[in-house]
């Protein structure tokens, strides 16, 4: 593996669903270090290409790499491992665990084996599994009740502590789908700050997402899909005045709206 | 102790054990409506060898909790291919496919039943019921009870964190299936006889609304259920009497009272199995429940999280 070798690398990636091809021929890389976006209209397959590279598809043609490997046979249990971990578009955090409980799961993949697994958590005194998720949780600052079942907290908080259990299993690439789906104006900037804070650790960041205000401030490379396809492959700066782009999202005409408008209204 | 109590504490002992062996695989999202099947394995068993060799308790006992186990083990990669109501079914033909084998098997005894020379005091069951509860308090507070809840509540997510969920699910039902092989074995040995019919359809739904109604999510349920509805018939036998005696004489009638009948004991476990599925679902005993009793000392603000990140 060269320094050059990307984390991770879609190559000729093809997956469909019967008659309906959702992903065609589909390459990209996602260098070590960068936040990159993956954008497109609604049904594009933005949400298919993070199923393939976490695991709950297998592509029917081409390769997924991963640091210079392809694993699109791994089976998906054994993908954090690899350093791919992901949230999703509805949050997933399961319910009738507490916080602490849930970022204890994401913990998982650092404690495998028999052993760790029938320590106690919390029986006679603490353990270092509990004490680390409290320590993040207060760095992140999610100082909730650690012992708060999940299905009782404000929605913006559970986005967070979605990442923050993706995070703790230590990533090198967070797939994150539609993090700011949902949240107001001030939550998107304040979890925009929190993204950042994380890739500032080193962490590689792919987020699919539809509030091109986070793409703008987040990313500073952008994939664009549309049925399946590529369409755009480049730095955020300049894809609204790609051509394509623009008709992928407001279909072919001589004088088009800037896609800053365009996005408003698909948001809305 | 009369043996009247004696009585009931071991039938107490042996569905709290039958309670927490049915209570690991619904943790984990897996109903199991087959416990009067797997309690029949350890229950003839631990028979088998007290009567045929003659082997004490302290062989019988462990002999028919490996058995159990081994079989849910065996049994747990077929059944637990099947999900939601199929794998209720498939379970509950499994108990049926062990009832019918045992009425059918002359070694067995047949529709006759076996005789157990064997015999434990009710202390036995009593003290293993204590053991199975502070080991399944353990075994939630590990990160392997973790990992069970996870599953229950989103087994796909849970794989994506690098558990093997089948794993997970096939290790809790044989765990499960020791515990009801425990269960049976004290069932023959307090009981000196075992016969098929005692481990019939309604003792499997019985264990189960034991669990589900006593509450799923944490391991006070199961014994809060266990306790609730094994104590309830024999309370509702000493209270139906002055009931009916209140009830006459509300109503004027004077004189001799016939005995109630005890078939009420059961409608009114009916009715309140109803009510509490239309009020609390979720079992007697929540995990916000327990929370609440645990950190009501250690209470600490609610703060602004957004103001902070």
């Amino acid at each position: 593996m060269t320094a050059q070798t990307p984390l991770l690398s879609l190559r000729n990636v093809s997956k469909r669903f019967g008659g309906l091809a959702v992903i065609s021929d589909v390459s990209f890389d996602v260098p070590a270090g960068t936040r990159m976006a993956l954008i497109g209209p609604n049904g594009a397959g933005k949400t298919t290409i993070f199923n393939l590279v976490s695991g709950f598809y297998q592509p029917d043609a081409g390769d997924i790499v991963m640091e210079g490997h392809a694993i699109q046979t791994v089976a998906s249990r054994r993908r954090i491992g690899l350093g791919i971990a992901r949230s999703f578009q509805n949050i997933r955090l399961m319910p009738h665990l507490s916080v602490t409980e849930n970022i204890m799961l994401g913990q998982q993949a650092r404690a495998g084996g028999v052993v760790e697994m029938l320590k106690p958590l919390s029986l006679f005194g603490r353990s270092h599994w509990r004490d680390e998720a409290e320590t993040l949780l207060n760095d992140m600052g999610l100082h909730t009740y650690p012992g708060e079942v999940v299905a009782n907290l404000p929605y913006g908080i559970r986005k967070k502590i979605e990442v923050v259990r993706a995070l703790v299993a230590r990533p090198k690439l967070l797939l994150l789908d539609e993090p700011a789906a949902g949240l107001n104006a001030a939550e998107t900037d304040n979890l925009t700050a929190f993204l950042e804070r994380i890739s500032d650790t080193g962490v590689t960041l792919l987020v699919v997402e539809h509030d091109m205000g986070l793409v703008r401030r987040l990313c500073d490379h952008v994939v664009v899909l549309n049925f399946g396809r590529k369409i755009y492959d480049g730095p955020t700066a300049s894809v609204q005045n790609d051509p394509l782009v623009l008709e992928a999202y407001l279909g072919p005409r001589d004088t088009a709206p800037s896609l800053a408008n365009a996005e408003g209204c698909h948001a809305a | 102790m009369s043996g009247y109590w004696a009585g009931i504490l071991t039938i107490l002992a042996i569905n709290v054990i039958m309670a927490y062996a049915i209570f690991l695989p619904v943790a984990t999202g897996q109903l199991n409506l087959g416990g009067a099947g797997f309690q029949a394995v350890g229950a003839y068993g631990a028979a088998f060898l007290s009567s045929k060799y003659g082997l004490s308790v302290w062989l019988t006992i462990p002999f028919a909790m490996a058995l159990t186990a081994l079989v849910s083990f065996l049994i747990a990669f077929p059944l637990l291919r099947t999900k939601g109501v199929y794998l209720v079914l498939a379970t509950f033909a499994f108990a049926e496919v062990v009832g019918g084998a045992i009425l059918n098997s002359t070694m067995l005894g047949g529709p006759m039943g076996l005789s157990v020379p064997a015999f434990v005091e009710y202390q036995v069951p009593v003290v293993s019921a204590l053991v199975v509860t502070v080991f399944i308090f353990y075994l939630m507070a590990t990160r392997f009870g973790l990992v069970m809840r996870a599953a229950h509540d989103d087994d796909v997510v849970t794989d994506l964190m690098g558990v093997n969920v089948l794993g997970i699910r096939v290790a809790a039902f044989a765990i499960g299936g020791a515990l009801a092989g425990l269960a049976g074995a004290l069932y023959a040995h307090s009981f000196s006889f075992v016969e098929i019919q005692g481990f019939n359809a309604s003792l499997s739904i019985y264990v189960l609304l034991y669990v589900l109604l006593g509450g799923t999510q944490t391991a006070w349920g199961p014994l809060a259920g266990a306790i609730f509805f094994t104590m309830l018939p024999e309370a509702l036998r000493v209270a139906l009497p002055a009931l009916k005696g209140w009830m006459g004489l509300a109503m004027g009638i004077q004189g001799a009272r016939t005995a109630p009948d005890e078939s009420w004991r059961f409608v009114i476990l009916g009715v309140l199995t109803v009510l509490m599925m239309m009020f609390r679902s979720e079992g007697l005993i929540t995990r916000v429940m327990v929370e609440k009793l645990r950190f009501r000392r250690r209470t600490v603000p609610l703060v602004n999280v957004d103001a902070h990140a």
